[in-house]
This record gives structure tokens, C-alpha cells and sequence, in this order.
């Protein structure tokens, strides 16, 4: 008798159903006036707000949260500890610190200076916190994303300083905080970067599945480990810099979704990676749908709710996760 | 046939392997043995390139196992190693279908399939194939890994200690099925065993370690002695013939 898997076909046929739901609603809501029926015969007010507001945020929120869901998951696996994602390992924090300094060296307004910069700072970072990572003997799991964490909060502190001193506290805390409601045509395509990443992560799918089942496995098996995952996480690396660059922070997304999706599917990136990539587009743009209704006509930032849901999350399932070890 | 010529290894300033040469012949079951820290592990992990050497070399039909391509070696030669903290949900099925990958990167074919499921009714996991790692017993699981690596195909398998956390029943199951391994479909097996009595009773061929050197290596019969054992394991062992089978007794 075959064992019933934890998802099944109708449940991704129902996430499509209910994302494509959210994907609508978020057309439709907004200060401007755009209705459903607009879209038969638009007048030229309605033409521009679909096209140069409604839609590229709803494709910037698609890019971002499939993206950052990925980057998390090839994280996870790669570093073999289920709490490790971009925003535990310090990833986050070293973009904060790129964005003020390319700030600092090319002013306000260059987009692909602080890409540019971000990203450096982000492998740079990443390259840091796995070199911490062999570097010690660890034996509970949670002092890993610790030390990731502590790495985040001395790089948060230098970025603070850096930014007090230059006057930009205010514009660290508008650029870190994610909020989609700066997103217009023109102003958002370089998150179309981060769906190359996300289809490349797709392809080295099984390199990874097989990187986390450890190195002698990897090696058995023909893999090269210390590539594999070099590549791994230079991918996630990169994801998140242009994603924090671009929309900012968005808490949690790349720790709890991952970690719902395979506690339900399992570790087989090739099956879970799709499945992931959907479900924080759904969190991400369900946190938005929330972010710009709670408080109709104001909007609050998307980093909020997501911080919120997310934390909420993140709290049950470490709670599930004590009561299997103790189980 | 796999060639080790004069290969040594140190673990900060402890020598653990000094000056080994070793030819393992193509076929049958070959089993290391040795006290703790003779250096069996390590010699095994350097012929199966999960260790580099600090000179010497290792040829597996040939091929130098420091410089073939990794993908290459992996449709060669498979190897287990003794701790195996997994912490990868994957099934059964999945595990071992991860066996064909050196074959087919990933993309399954129905040969591979086919190679799957015989692999794992060589095992005895069809009951099994569904549910995942962390749901198996010590013992399911060891036999999930070995499965994989008989789904790889490869001609030579090098196994660590693969009676690790094996009752009898299944630490004879095991054998069994290693020495079918060998002898129905031709592998060439070698393993790392603790108990010399698995060794005497199921292996073609002994390597016998101490102290990061080679002792002695040869047919089963001829190496299990008493002399043998004393240099080996610095202790008495009498040695008995019982129903054709040699076995050591150490408890006098």
C-alpha cells in the first residue's frame, strides 16, 4: 500500500486558484480608480495606473517572493541547519551596510551602484559567515543562526553608525524596511535578475539536494561539493541583494516558507523548489494585499505585516519543532 | 582491481597511515581489519577520494581516484562511510533513486527505475519506500544507505562498517546480501568489519592492519591464525574450526 505524501496534486492546483485570486485583488486595489471591468474598455487614467503601477508591483511582489522563498531554501540545504536563511546568516544586514556606502560613494540615486555594491557586500558577507561556520565546533543547531544573527547585529551597528554620522538614518530605515508601494514602471525591471537566479537554482535543484546530504555522500556521488556550494550560495547571496536593494526587507519570508513547504513535501529539492517559489509569492502578496487595506487609503509597510505573520510562523514551528525532539 | 601504492596520511603530526601498498583484486569480499585507530577507516576513505593523501596514490581499474572527474569515479566506484547524520528528509525511494545519479544526472530513466526498485527489493525496502529517514530505525535506515549504493552500479563498493547499528538478524541479512553482491552480480566488495568473525565467515580476502601499516593480507583461511590475530590485536585468540568455518575465540 502505497502512504498517503504530505501534498498533493490538488493542493498546488488550490495555492494556483488562490494566488492568482490575490494576484487580481491586488490589481484592483489602490487609491486610483481601476475596477475589473475597466479592463474591457480603459480610459486613458485607468491604462496608466494598471501598467505603470498596478502591475509591475504585482510582478515585483512575484519576483521578489519566489525568489527570497528559493534563495532561503538553497540556504537551508546547503548549510544543513533548517534556521540559516538570508536573514539569519547576516546576508540582510551586509546589504544594509552596501546601500550606505554606495550611498555615501555615488550618491542617492544610482540604482546599480548600490546593486553593484550590495551584491558585493552580500557574497562578501555570506563568504564570512560560512567561513565562521567551519571554523567552529558547533553542537546544537540554533547556535548557528545565533552567530549569523550576532553577525547581522554588529554589521546593523556599523551601518547605523556610518549612517548617523551622514545624516541617513531616516533613508536606512525607508530602504531596509520592504514596501512595494514605491514600485512604477521604470524603477523595478532589475528584479527580473533574481527570476534568472531563481530558474538557475532550479537546474542545480538535485546538485544541491545532494550537497545537503553532506560532503562524502556528495563526493560518492560525483558531485563537487565545494563548488556546488560556493555557487549555492553566491545564488542566494545575490537574490537577496537585489531584492533588499530594490523593495527592501521582508522578515521571515525566506525562513518560514521554506521550512512549512518541506515540513509538508520533504527535502527533494527538484519536487519542493517550485512549490516554495509559489507559496511566498502567495505570502508575499497576500502581506501586501493586507499592507494596503488595513489602513485604506494609507498603506503600512509590507515589512511589517510580513514581520508579524512571519514571526507568528516562525514561533509555532519552533514549537513544533521542541515538541518533535522531546516527541 | 583497485591499486594502492605507498600511500601515507597524518592527522596533525599522528601518522595514520605510514607507507601503505595494497593491491585489492578484482571480485569477492574484501575485509579490512585491525584494532581501533590501525588506520582501516582511513585507508578506505583515500581509495574512495573522500580524503586526499599526503603522498602515494590510489588507481581504481587504472584511473588515478585524486585526478579522474568526479562523475567518472562515481560510475566506478560507490563507497558508505560509518556515520551517516543525515539530516535531509528524503524517502526511501528518493534516497536510493539519488544512486543513479552519476548515471543520469537527475532524469530518471525507466531503466533507472527499474535499477531502483530491484535495489530496493534486494534489501528488502519496498514496505518501506514511501516513509521518510528520520521514521526509520537505526538498522532501516543502514540498509536504505547500502541500497544506494548497490543502485549505483558501480563494479567496485567500498562500505564502512556496514553492520553499524544491525541486530543479528539483519547484521547476517546484510552479509548475505553483500556476498550476493559479489557473488550473483559480480561486485568487487570491500569492507571495514569490526568482529574477525565476520570477516573468517563471509570474506574471500583479509587485509589485516596495526598501527597504520599493513600486516599481513590475504585468503581468509590462510590469515586466520592465532599468531596472526595476537600481532594484530595484541591479544590471545584461539582459533577453531567449527562446521568448516574458522572462528576466533578471544574470551579464554
Amino acid at each position: 500500500m502505497r502512504r498517503r505524501r504530505g501534498v498533493q496534486r490538488w493542493h498546488v492546483v488550490a495555492a494556483l486558484v488562490g494566488l492568482v485570486a490575490a494576484g487580481s485583488a491586488s490589481l484592483f486595489i489602490g487609491v486610483g480608480d481601476l475596477t475589473p471591468a475597466d479592463l474591457l474598455d480603459p480610459g486613458e487614467a485607468q491604462a496608466r495606473v494598471l501598467w505603470t503601477s498596478r502591475v509591475p508591483r504585482l510582478l515585483a511582489i512575484l519576483l521578489a517572493g519566489s525568489a527570497m522563498a528559493v534563495a532561503g531554501l538553497v540556504m537551508m540545504h546547503l548549510t544543513r541547519n533548517r534556521f540559516v536563511s538570508p536573514q539569519t546568516a547576516g546576508t540582510t544586514e551586509w546589504v544594509g551596510l552596501g546601500i550606505v556606502v554606495a550611498t555615501l560613494s555615488f550618491g542617492g540615486t544610482s540604482v546599480l551602484g548600490k546593486m553593484a555594491i550590495g551584491v558585493a557586500f552580500a557574497l562578501v558577507g555570506t563568504a564570512l559567515f560560512v567561513w565562521l561556520l567551519q571554523r567552529m565546533v558547533l553542537t546544537d543547531v540554533v547556535v548557528v543562526p545565533l552567530v549569523g544573527i550576532l553577525l547581522g547585529g554588529v554589521v546593523t551597528a556599523a551601518t547605523t553608525f556610518l549612517a548617523y554620522r551622514f545624516d541617513l538614518l531616516q533613508s536606512m530605515d525607508v530602504w531596509m524596511n520592504g514596501d512595494f508601494s514605491g514600485v512604477l514602471a521604470g524603477r523595478y525591471e532589475l528584479l527580473w535578475l533574481v527570476l534568472a537566479a531563481t530558474v538557475l537554482a532550479y537546474l542545480w535543484a538535485d546538485r544541491f539536494s545532494v550537497a545537503g546530504m553532506g560532503e562524502s555522500f556528495a563526493i560518492n556521488l560525483g558531485v563537487a561539493y565545494t563548488r556546488v556550494v560556493m555557487v549555492g550560495l553566491a545564488i542566494a547571496s545575490v537574490v537577496t541583494a537585489i531584492v533588499v536593494v530594490s523593495v527592501g526587507s521582508i522578515p521571515f519570508l525566506g525562513l518560514v516558507v521554506p521550512n512549512l513547504v518541506t515540513l509538508a513535501m520533504g527535502d527533494n529539492l527538484r519536487r519542493v523548489l517550485p512549490v516554495t517559489a509559489l507559496t511566498g509569492a502567495a505570502f508575499v502578496l497576500v502581506c501586501d494585499v493586507l499592507a494596503r487595506t488595513i489602513r485604506y487609503p494609507y498603506e503600512v509597510p509590507v515589512g511589517m505585516i510580513g514581520g508579524v505573520v512571519g514571526g507568528v510562523l516562525f514561533v509555532w514551528l519552533l514549537l513544533r519543532a521542541r515538541k518533535r525532539a522531546f516527541a | 582491481m583497485i591499486e594502492i601504492e605507498s600511500v601515507s596520511k597524518s592527522y596533525g603530526g599522528v601518522r595514520v597511515l605510514d607507507d601503505v601498498s595494497l593491491t585489492i583484486p578484482t571480485g569477492g569480499i574484501t575485509s579490512l581489519i585491525g584494532a581501533n585507530g590501525a588506520g582501516k577507516s582511513t585507508l578506505l576513505s583515500v581509495a574512495a577520494r573522500l580524503l586526499p593523501a599526503d603522498s602515494g596514490r590510489v588507481r581504481v581499474d587504472g584511473m588515478d581516484v585524486a585526478t579522474t572527474p568526479g562523475p567518472v569515479l562515481a560510475r566506478r566506484l560507490a563507497v558508505l562511510r560509518q556515520e551517516n547524520a543525515m539530516s535531509v528528509r528524503l524517502t526511501v525511494r528518493e534516497l536510493v533513486a539519488f544512486g543513479r545519479f552519476p548515471h543520469s544526472g537527475g532524469r530518471l530513466t525507466p531503466e533507472d527505475h527499474r535499477l531502483v526498485d530491484e535495489a530496493m527489493a534486494w534489501f528488502e525496502l519496498g514496505p518501506l519506500a514511501d516513509r521518510h529517514l528520520d521514521q526509520l530505525s537505526g538498522g532501516q535506515r543502514q540498509r536504505a544507505y547500502v541500497a544506494m549504493v548497490m543502485c549505483q552500479g558501480t563494479d567496485h563498493v567500498l562500505l564502512d562498517e556496514p553492520l553499524n547499528n544491525l541486530d543479528m538478524r539483519h547484521a547476517v541479512q546484510m552479509m548475505r546480501m553483500l556476498r550476493g553482491m559479489a557473488d550473483e552480480l559480480g561486485r568487487t566488495v570491500v569492507l571495514v568489519v569490526h568482529d574477525v568473525n565476520v570477516a573468517s565467515c563471509y570474506s574471500d580476502r583479509i587485509v589485516a592492519m596495526r598501527e597504520g601499516q599493513l600486516v599481513a593480507e590475504g585468503p581468509t583461511s590462510e590469515l586466520m591464525t592465532p599468531e596472526l590475530l595476537r600481532k594484530v590485536f595484541d591479544v590471545e585468540v584461539e582459533v577453531h574450526e567449527l562446521a568448516g568455518r574458522r572462528i576466533g575465540v578471544p574470551w579464554s
